[in-house]
């Protein structure tokens, strides 16, 4: 029995339209226009307890619509949803209790107030019986190294500070589903780490199921074995990342730094493209070219500095995937 | 329930230690609150000054209105500030997050801010219900001090279902309608005048729709012995706190439908 | 000061004030509202003491509080006349605009204008429209009237700005500004004749108010318009109007010249 099961949800919202022009203006005044986005247009898919999914696409794309009716917080127009035997948004407040979100951009802290403080109403909020928010507090502040902390107004954390905070006050309730969106954004690296770190143990030795919403693909590769792919309101891919990569594409990129930058370089089985000052591109099919050989013909003919082999990075396998999409469907 | 209350509780702690720290601004604040409402009060001593009386109500009796709506309003603002300061909750999208809490966003909208007594409405409310007391010539007993008392709260229920339903048309739109500030406001006007005054479909309005009329007019009337110019039945004046109870329960209602007209649309 | 400047300050804000359809509405509804209350007090009070003669008859009354509900927008009843200049205080970005070689007084006093005159055209229009031909409003006696009331709301409206603007730069000294800027809206409105119509207030009180500077912003010109005052009155009641509005702007004036000293010498 699946924990999260999503079946042909279509979500369409209603957007007024802001004119040009002081005529268009006061016409637009006494007769607003309006037109329809479809944010979801039918998508489906389901999770076991426990995994670790990575739910990713181009902005506007229906990631935050997609978590905002799981979340139970937005009700769609059809399709069906269940996350642990409930309908989210018919019974919310049964539904929230057992989950958790953490918005990278918004806080769910007191601003002005201490860290502890924000706890210990969150604990109220959640109605935490007294020894399991003692225990959960405790395991949490010695896991994200907040202990420091609390007793610092919200306003003064550093943002990576701030988002050890907010991964603990989603957790006190310990619940079983965790959401996070953009988790990591603006982070140092230092922090980046450590938020990843602790997600992964989270998952690992607790078994919370974690949603995770990014466009840091470096989060998705640290932490995701299960990507979902969603653009225009569909999901255009959902299984592993290599399976992903492979789908798209089985192309492997070579970048290599001339010693020469005005240097012309060429290959017959690669292609150049991207050139940046010294630093060329060049893009090849390693299963008709042998990586190897590619290397030794490349270095041989030009002044080369140094040279990194790579897969195509994430961002470009998603966009020829929706553009391949965008073709796809006309 | 019980939960619910401790929780208010907290909530109300929290505000309070927060706002210690602006003390200067307060009684700023407070005065300036003050002086406005006392200018109110001015404006109608001046057209007594004229014209004698208003349908055969004395100074001191309207001050007996004046007073207890003030302060009714007074404690509304106090513990309503959730509400009346809701609209840039939801323009910073901040209303998701409180959907995302277990518990009835009512709730969480009503504990998220305290002006501690709006001293200034409050002190200029009393002052003219003390003086008015002592100069309209009633015969105090505890059963009427009581209704006086009663109808002040239920007075502030009216005031402060007002304030909900302000609030819950930011479910609808969110363009600043802080001018909409002004139906609460105009609101304790029309309540500070006797309710006979008005047109007829104006004072039904006011009676069996939007109560205001049970916030001072009514209590009073039964007190100063004019029932007889209310036009209401005469058990009504003992019942009208009631009245002011069920419209803030019916205004919650309200704010329920509102919010689930927001999870429709999305923000 | 530049006309083109304050034209397209006025143009901005317009656009602006059309984009929030509902808001309008509502402001339009809640001061529709107020008028007709007021109208049932006053009724009311007049109904009672019919006997003796008022400086105002009834129905000029009930124009009046409709001409104060039209223009409302217009009076500065806000403690935050200008509330991104207000913001810019307290960021303390104010203190780039005060190092700029431009008038920054003159700036200010051209948004205040336009913060004052752009939503009037919103609300004025539906007012007239719904007040005069079911509420009871009468229009001008005269043309005469017509013309000596829409001189007298020019000058009106200079001198709301520039008290608007002095008031403004108040804020710069934080707590004694905030104050001075709380007390300044209660005074205004009842001097102005928007709580009481003026005439109404008792006989002894009649020449402090004729003293204040705030009849000028409403009472006056609404006596014009009513015939109430004659159409040659106009030209002494504008003198009054500009003599204050040169009062409040040099005092603004003086008052930004030392908030830029003081700024100054914080090395702010």
């Amino acid at each position: 029995m699946p924990q999260i099961t999503v079946e042909n949800l279509v979500k369409t919202y209603r957007v007024a339209e802001r004119p040009e022009g002081t005529f268009a203006a006061v016409r637009g005044f006494v007769r607003p226009v309006y037109r329809t986005v479809t944010a979801l247009g039918g998508i489906s898919f389901t999770l076991e307890r426990g995994e670790l999914v990575g739910y990713i696409g181009p902005n506007g794309a229906g990631k935050s619509t997609t978590v905002k009716v799981l979340s139970g917080i937005l009700v769609p127009d059809s399709g069906r949803c269940e996350v642990s035997g409930r309908v989210p948004w018919r019974e919310r407040i049964a539904h929230v209790a057992r989950i958790g979100v953490v918005f990278g951009q918004r806080s769910q802290l007191w601003w002005d107030l201490p860290v502890a403080d924000s706890f210990d109403l969150l604990r109220d909020i959640y109605a935490v019986p007294a020894a399991d928010y003692a225990r959960a507090r405790e395991e949490l502040v010695a896991a994200l190294d907040i202990a420091p902390l609390l007793t610092v107004p919200v306003r003064q954390l550093s943002l990576g500070q701030r988002m050890r905070c907010e991964l603990a006050a989603s957790l006190l309730h310990t619940p079983d589903i965790l959401f996070l969106d953009e988790p990591t954004i603006g982070l140092d690296a230092v922090s980046k780490l450590a938020v990843r770190d602790f997600v992964r143990r989270l998952n690992r030795e607790r078994g919370v199921t974690v949603i995770l919403t990014t466009h840091d693909m470096d989060d998705i590769e640290a932490l995701c074995t299960r990507v979902m792919v969603i653009a225009n309101g569909r999901i255009l891919s959902d299984g592993s990342l290599d399976a992903l990569r492979a789908r798209v594409t089985t192309e492997r990129w070579l970048l290599i730094d001339l010693a020469d930058a005005d240097e012309a370089v060429s290959d017959p089985e690669a292609e150049v493209i991207a050139r940046e000052g010294a630093r060329v591109t060049l893009r090849f099919d390693p299963t008709r070219t042998a990586t190897a050989a590619l290397i030794g013909r490349v270095t041989a003919a030009h002044g080369v500095r140094d040279l990194l082999v790579q897969d195509p990075p994430i961002e470009e396998i998603i966009a020829r995937l929706y553009g391949a999409e965008k073709v796809a469907s006309g | 329930m019980h939960d619910s209350l401790r929780l208010y509780g907290r909530y109300m702690a929290v505000s309070l230690r927060g706002q210690m720290q602006y003390r200067a601004s307060f009684v700023l604040w407070s005065l300036g609150q003050f002086v406005g409402i006392a200018i109110e009060f001015l404006g109608i001593w001046a057209l007594f000054d004229r014209f004698g009386s208003l349908r055969g109500w004395s100074l001191a009796e309207v001050a007996l209105l004046f007073g207890m709506v003030n302060v009714a309003f007074a404690l509304a603002e106090s513990f309503g500030r959730g509400f009346d300061l809701f609209s840039s909750v939801v323009k910073a999208g901040d209303f998701d997050r409180l959907l995302l809490r277990p518990r009835p966003t009512a709730l969480q909208v009503a504990g998220s801010e305290f002006q501690f007594l709006r001293v200034g409405r409050l002190t200029t409310g009393l002052l003219a219900l003390g003086w008015a007391a002592s100069a309209v010539g009633v015969a105090w007993t505890p059963a009427k001090a009581a209704l006086i008392a009663a109808s002040i709260l239920s007075g502030s229920c009216v005031f402060y279902g007002l304030f909900v339903l302000q609030a819950t048309l930011c479910f609808w739109t969110v363009e600043s309608l802080e001018i909409m500030n002004t139906v609460t406001y105009g609101g304790t006007e029309t309540a500070q005048y006797p309710m006979s005054i008005y047109r007829d479909w104006f004072r039904r309005f006011f009676t069996f729709v939007v109560p205001l009329a049970t916030v001072g007019y009514i209590p009073a009337s039964a007190l100063l012995g004019r029932e007889a110019e209310m036009g209401v039945p005469a058990w009504l004046p003992w019942t009208s706190p009631l009245i002011g109870v069920l419209f803030l329960l019916v205004a919650l209602r309200v704010w329920r439908f509102g919010e689930r007209r927001y999870r429709s649309t999305g923000s | 000061m530049n006309l083109r400047a304050y034209l397209s300050l006025f143009a901005a804000r317009f656009k602006m004030l059309l984009q929030y359809r509902a808001a309008a509405i509502a402001g339009f509804g809640t001061q529709l509202f107020w008028g007709l209350i007021r109208v049932m007090i006053l009724e009311a009070f007049f109904r009672n003491g019919a006997a003796t003669a008022q400086p105002m008859s009834l129905a000029e009354t009930i124009t009046y509080v409709w001409l104060g509900q039209a223009f409302f927008v217009m009076i500065p009843y806000s403690s935050n006349p200008d509330p991104e200049i207000r913001n810019m205080m307290r960021s303390g970005s104010v203190a780039y605009e005060m190092a700029r070689p431009l008038d920054l007084w003159g700036l200010w006093y051209a948004r205040a204008i336009a913060a004052r005159s752009a939503p009037v055209l919103l609300r004025a229009l539906p007012m007239f429209a719904v007040a005069v031909p079911f509420f009871g409003m009468a229009l001008p006696p005269s043309g005469a009237s017509a013309l000596a009331w829409a001189v007298a709301m020019v000058g009106a409206l200079l001198l709301v700005s520039a008290f608007s603007t002095l008031l403004t730069v108040s804020l710069l000294w934080t707590v004694s500004g905030d104050g001075i800027a709380r007390l300044a809206p209660s005074l205004v409105l009842i001097a102005s004749g928007m709580i009481v119509p003026i005439p109404l207030f008792p006989d002894w009180a009649q020449p402090i108010l004729a003293a204040l500077p705030f009849g000028g912003m409403a009472d006056a010109p609404f006596r014009l318009y009513m015939g109430h005052l004659p159409p040659e009155a106009a030209p002494l009641i504008v003198a009054k109007q500009l003599l204050w509005t040169a009062a409040f702007a040099l005092a603004g004036r003086a008052l930004l010249a030392r908030g830029v000293r003081r700024l100054v010498v914080q090395g702010g």
